[in-house]
């Protein structure tokens, strides 16, 4: 009889050899687990459940069934190309991350309760950390420590939730949750923390840039990726999701046009992306959930094909912003071409991958009678075109040249970069390889005559704008700056209303300890004045004054007995 | 050593690429008059729905991210230090 192994064991269990291994043993491993991790996935059954109790918990730290499985496999791919990509970095702590956080991942899609997904959503902070502390500088360090608080936080609010609906229900199993409740609420909120909810997002915009070119590449690929999961398991149509959702395309778009760091541009537009997901998951119909689904999907490969490429031109000129770069087809021909692919399945080209799925969500939204959201995400369509589908490629690889010459990434990149081309572009031209592994079997035509000519004029046309106001000089340049965003509540305003409270207490407590000094040296100068050695009271008096203040009093008494 | 030229440093080529993005919407626009679209909103029936949308969606993207910069922008290190 076969026993099930779960997938996150394999990870975990090469990272902790990683951690000894010498280089080539390494690497050769590190290859070797998801190949064998995915295999030993797909023996698994299709149905599977594996129940055990501990102190009287029923747990279920393995559970596959349609929609784990198709994350299982995703994770897979995801961990490979990235491990490909970072296979030349010598860097032993960034490896051993990598696969733990992968594992984690895994873990946390298999996860069949509440306690173990918990369990697994912390393990994803703490091992994700280290490939933005890889970096080693000392903006990382702070990103990094921002970053795990944050990500702390949405366990914490995870594990309350989950406590209180076993108090009502008495079941920790991770099923359908819906917002019903407290309990409800606090895993909404914790989920949505971990799927950058708009103004709960700035952690993803904050840290993924700060991280080491490989490191990147994990991160884009699963922490995000859990929580849509998360999300499509315990709160499949939500309404507010609907809304959420569209929020989130829109918002973030504005801040890809005027971001200067060309990975923090991308991971703006992967909060676009999510808005798509979060969208589906919101209207809950199969087309809807199903479109969600293979979108997270395809975006794990096209988001880490575009950081892959950035990664890749940040390793090699060791810049990344977009006023500091250009030109660089002439020395990265193969990086640009391959970017180009990514950019053009993010924008939903088709036959790329990002059609296939992503019409699948704006097909449901007008079905189900949202034609306001609808606008919304259409205008966020042509917004991702236009930062990540032209601006990404354009600032990078064309635009002016900036005079930087060098050569093409490492083999091992372009190897990594080739893979997720390919399955770009395979996915786009024969997406019912993925429609078969959708949660929901799928009735649904992606190459539509009507469908195909809307998408191209949407984009032929927001090219033409992006060409227009190039042209014409209206385009805003990139320029050296930050661009403030909710973290300035926490970085700025908090800081400084703690630094203005205490710096106003302290002075309240040195005025306080002042007035108090001058009371009591005053104190002190009366009792001494009375007590001191010079004092009216312990002054030596003459004998005589003393015998006629005796005197005084005897006298004085005697008129008192007779009154 | 002279370096080899590359296709973009001809302002001609940029030229032809430009030419060619104009062809491209006219040919795509042109089409809505022979195909009709099938369609879920009446928006969508609308002569050129898609091009225009698509076309204005990215100005008015641009111009409102431009006047943002005067409100969010600050300098690069605007974090590093406090003050």
């Amino acid at each position: 009889m076969m026993i099930e192994f779960p997938p996150f064991a394999f990870f975990y269990l090469a990272a902790l050899a990683a951690a000894v291994l010498p280089r080539v043993p390494r690497q050769a491993l590190m290859l070797a687990v998801p190949v064998a991790s995915c295999a030993a996935l797909l023996q698994l059954p299709s149905d599977l459940l594996v129940s055990m109790s501990i102190l009287d918990l029923q747990l279920e730290p393995l559970r596959v069934d349609r929609l784990s499985r198709l994350f299982g496999i995703l994770f897979h791919i995801g961990a490979f190309i990235g491990i490909v990509f970072s296979l030349h970095s010598r860097d032993r702590t960034q490896h051993v991350a990598a696969l733990a956080y992968a594992g984690s991942a895994l873990g946390a899609v298999f996860a069949g309760d509440l306690l173990t997904l918990f369990v697994f959503w912390e393990l994803l902070a703490v091992s994700s950390v280290f490939l933005i502390f890889a970096s080693r500088t000392e903006r990382s360090f702070g990103a990094g420590m921002r970053y795990l608080v944050i990500q702390v936080i949405s366990g914490v609010l995870l594990l309350a939730g989950a406590l209180i609906l076993y108090g009502q229900s008495g079941s920790l199993r991770f099923e359908h949750i819906g917002l019903t409740g407290a309990g409800s609420m606090l895993i909404f909120i914790a989920f949505g923390i971990k799927c950058a909810f708009p103004l709960l997002h700035n952690w993803l915009t904050d840290a993924y840039p700060e991280a080491t070119p490989t490191g990147t590449v994990f991160l884009s690929a699963f922490t995000t990726k859990v929580a849509v999961y998360a999300l499509a398991r315990g709160f499949a149509g939500t309404e507010v999701l609907v809304y959420i959702g569209a929020v989130m395309t829109c918002f973030p778009i504005f801040y890809a046009v005027i971001e200067n760091d060309l990975r923090r541009v991308l991971a703006y537009s992967m909060i676009n992306q999510i808005g798509f997901m979060v969208v589906g998951i919101g209207l809950g119909t199969a087309l809807a959930i199903n479109g969600a689904i293979a979108h997270a999907f395809n975006d794990v490969i096209f988001k880490g094909l575009l950081m892959m490429s950035m990664g890749a031109v940040l390793h090699m000129t060791g810049r990344i912003n977009g006023s500091d770069l250009g030109g660089l087809y002439k020395s990265m021909p193969v990086t640009t071409t391959f970017c180009i692919v990514g950019a053009a399945s993010i924008s939903a080209f088709p036959l790329f991958s990002g059609f296939v799925s992503k019409s699948m969500v704006m097909v449901a939204v007008l079905e189900e009678g949202h034609p306001v959201v609808w606008l919304a995400l259409l205008f966020a369509s042509a917004g991702v075109f236009h930062h990540a589908g032209i601006k990404i490629p354009f600032f990078a690889f064309f635009a002016h040249d900036s005079g930087i010459r060098t050569q093409e990434a490492p083999t091992n990149m372009l190897i990594a970069m080739g893979i997720a081309a390919a399955l770009c572009i395979g996915i786009g031209v024969w997406p019912w390889v993925l429609y078969d592994l959708l949660p929901f079997a799928v009735d649904y035509t992606p190459f539509d005559g009507s469908h195909i000519l809307a998408q191209i004029q949407l984009l032929v046309f927001s090219a033409a704008a992006f060409a227009w106001l190039k042209v014409a000089g209206i385009y805003p340049p990139e320029l050296h700056s930050t661009n403030i965003d909710v973290e300035w509540l926490y970085r700025r305003l908090a800081p400084r209303w703690v630094q203005q409270t205490t710096a106003a207490s302290r002075r309240a407590v040195d005025a306080t300890s002042r007035a108090g000094e001058g009371l009591g040296r005053n104190l002190m100068r009366l009792v001494l004045h009375h007590y001191g050695p010079d004092g009216t009271l312990a002054r030596a008096w003459p004998t005589g004054s003393m015998v006629l203040w005796v005197a005084v009093l005897l006298g004085a008494s005697l008129v008192l007995y007779y009154l | 050593m002279q370096e080899k030229r590359h296709i973009f440093d001809s302002k001609k080529n940029v030229k032809r690429v430009l030419k060619a993005l104009v062809v491209a919407c006219v040919l795509t626009a042109g089409a809505d008059i022979v195909y009709h679209r099938h369609v879920v909103h009446p928006f969508e029936a609308l002569w050129g729905f898609y091009a225009i949308f698509g076309f204005v969606a990215c100005v008015v993207l641009v111009l409102l991210a431009k006047e943002m910069r005067k409100i969010l922008m600050r300098d690069e290190d605007y974090y590093d230090h406090d003050d």
